[in-house]
């Protein structure tokens, strides 16, 4: 049975649509993440699922129980906000007790499920500080064990590293992926960090324009983008699209670019559409080399990254492209270099922006 | 170079200290000196050291008018700081509808306390008043406000929280609406009952503005005035005159300005104690507040 499931909701601010007919589910002990640039509508799903926010349509079930109706208290749903919202006032101990207490539990169980979590978050020496006697870090990690100590049938995740620094980042991720491992209930963490969302989610769920986009493993979003919004807003920098035209003939498709030049895809010709078609290229797949180069282009910035550096330059048609080339690339801005892509890795997109890929291994 | 900054910095602030030393501390050391002196309107006046001080301590109705001026304080201040932070609970939303009456409940505020007084007295009048015609169609004897030794100081306390609960309102609004709403999301997935909420989230939240508000509002009855004089005229027999209606009959009905400045002094003394030990007792005013 799954855990959770969205089933067509809809939401609208005044006149304007936020979520429209979402549908999910989401399996017992999953970790997901919602992932979608600013106004995607990721937050205000999340808020839905909490309670904060109510759909105009659509159902909310949770372990085999409706519950968009129910007020966010008796969802059995545990949130961590993006601020934190701790109880200035109250201690570490006090806030993660007030839900506890609120549901009637007797003080020694209250004691015993603050312990525990204090334990495994290691931050039984700041339970008797307020949180303005802590750091960021610090805070968050009360916060995750305010939402630990209730036991929910599900986490929800606002943000969750944003208003950390990098290295604390960092290491918050660890964190979050051990908590994973401890949890019975699902996760679902909100967040606009591609990176977050790869490393630490058994499932991504894309978002733009108020609906899913894509819902996949890491791995899957990036290597087959179920459409060019996907292809492009994961993966850094982005894939390049480049309008090409369909040859004739062969068993995979075979594409010729605006300067002429061909690229001899792995995408089974049978499944691509006639008409308009975009070849996708990722940066790792068109590499600045003399040897079996498709096309050339016109360098307007090298971007040294340490183990490699990243061209980007214009083709002879004038459509922009992002190559890679070693990390003492010798190519100088203004150069005309040789282009060698990748075509077995190279993704073809309709005209509608669906995505075609090779066949899966 | 730092002298000459500093000089420059102290006229920018001259305008400001000139006249505060002329409206502020001139008049303070000017009242203790004459708290000091027998001494009217006309004529020199002379020494008499802590002689009107000993004189006020066996005044009875300066006595009297120190007690009035408490009990009237306690009438108002817990039931100003009640009903003002019930408002502003009430009318802590967006709409039209909470602007306007937010509005009309900060309306008294700018009346002058002689049309406040006015006004009161046709509410509180046996005869004609408002309320009086009220308990005479519910079938009571109407209540004499102004008129009974015991309803004197209820009638002022009424009128005074009638005429000043806009401002604590308005502190109170400001309060509110510094608490982040994620607080009460977060109390909200607590499972916190609105009354819950109320007790342990908002609170809390507003303490510093509460303690303003008292700290406040309790200097200012202690100084209770206006109402007093034109309501009541102290009366009856003294029943509803307060320390500040005391010391002006003294000083401009008897023109006695010597013994009336002691009896300012000696409300000053206390008002600075009632205030500072307000101030101790409250602990660190900081103590509550959110640092996000």
């Amino acid at each position: 049975m799954p855990s959770l499931e969205l089933n067509g909701v809809s939401k609208k601010f005044g006149a304007t649509p936020v979520l429209d007919r979402v549908s999910l589910t989401v399996e017992q002990r999953e970790f997901i993440a919602f992932l979608g640039p600013s106004g995607s509508g990721k937050s205000t799903l999340l808020r839905i699922i909490a309670g904060l926010e109510f759909a105009d349509s659509g159902e909310v079930w949770l372990d085999g129980r409706r519950i968009d109706l129910l007020p966010p208290g008796e969802r059995g749903i545990a949130m961590v906000f993006q601020s934190y919202a701790l109880y200035p006032h109250m201690t570490a101990r006090e806030n993660m007790a007030f839900g506890l207490r609120n549901a009637k539990l007797a003080s020694a169980e209250i004691d015993r499920r603050v312990t525990d979590a204090a334990n495994v978050l290691e931050i039984a020496p700041l339970l008797d500080r307020k949180p303005n006697q802590m750091s960021g870090g610090q805070r968050q990690r009360i916060a995750i064990g305010r939402a630990l100590v209730k036991l929910p049938k599900l986490f929800l995740l606002d943000e969750p590293l944003s208003n950390l620094d990098a290295a604390l980042r960092l290491r918050t991720r660890v964190e979050l992926a051990q908590l994973k491992q401890r949890v019975d209930a699902p996760v679902i963490m909100v967040t606009h960090d591609q990176a977050e969302a790869m490393t630490l989610a058994d499932r991504i769920v894309v978002m733009n324009d108020c609906q899913i986009q894509q819902v996949g493993r890491p791995m899957e979003i990036y290597s087959r983008p179920a459409n060019t919004f996907v292809a492009q807003f994961v993966g850094s920098p982005a894939m390049t699209l480049l309008p090409v035209h369909l040859a004739e003939g062969g068993e995979f498709a075979t594409v010729k670019l605006g300067d002429g030049s061909t690229v001899q895809t792995r995408v089974p010709r049978a499944i691509v559409p006639a008409g308009e078609l975009r070849l996708g290229v990722r940066p790792e797949s068109a590499r600045v080399a003399e040897a079996s180069a498709t096309t050339k282009a016109k360098v307007e910035l090298v971007e040294r990254l340490g183990e490699r550096s990243l061209v980007y330059g214009r083709l002879g048609d004038g459509l922009p492209i992002t190559a890679e080339d070693s990390a003492y690339s010798s190519v100088a801005i203004g150069d005309e270099v040789p282009i060698a892509i990748d075509g077995s890795a190279a993704h073809l997109f309709g005209a509608d922006g669906v995505g075609y890929h090779r066949a899966a291994q | 170079m730092t002298s000459q900054r500093n000089w420059r910095g102290l006229l920018f602030a001259a305008p400001f200290l000139a006249l505060y030393a002329v409206i502020l501390i001139f008049p303070l050391l000017r009242g203790l000196w004459l708290s000091l002196y027998q001494v009217d309107l006309f004529g020199a006046g002379h020494f008499v050291g802590f002689g009107n001080y000993a004189r006020l301590a066996h005044d009875p109705v300066f006595g009297t008018s120190l007690v009035n001026t408490f009990e009237v304080t306690l009438m108002i201040v817990p039931a100003l700081t009640v009903i003002s932070l019930l408002l502003a609970l009430a009318l802590n939303r967006t709409g039209g509808g909470a602007a306007f009456l937010r509005g009309i409940f900060f309306a008294s505020a700018v009346l002058s306390v002689t049309i406040v007084t006015l006004v009161w007295r046709f509410m509180l009048a046996p005869d004609a008043g408002l309320l009086g015609e009220t308990w005479k169609a519910l079938g009571w004897e109407p209540l004499p406000f102004l008129s009974d030794v015991h309803l004197a100081l209820p009638a002022l306390a009424i009128t005074t929280i009638w005429w000043s609960v806009g401002f604590p309102m308005l502190l109170f609004l400001a309060g509110l609406q510094q608490v982040p709403q994620d607080m009460y999301e977060a109390a909200a997935l607590d499972n916190a009952s609105r009354w819950t909420t109320f007790w342990k989230i908002t609170l809390p939240s507003i303490r510093r503005t509460m303690i303003l508000v008292v700290m406040l509002q309790t200097a200012a009855q202690l100084q209770l005035f206006g109402q007093s004089q034109l309501l009541t005229a102290g009366g009856p027999s003294g029943a509803s005159r307060t320390a500040v209606l005391f010391l002006y009959e003294s000083a401009f009905g008897r023109w006695e300005l010597g013994y009336a400045s002691a009896a300012a002094e000696v409300l000053f003394l206390i008002i600075l104690a009632v205030t500072l030990t307000q101030y101790w007792a409250t602990g660190p005013a900081g103590g509550a507040q959110h640092e996000r």
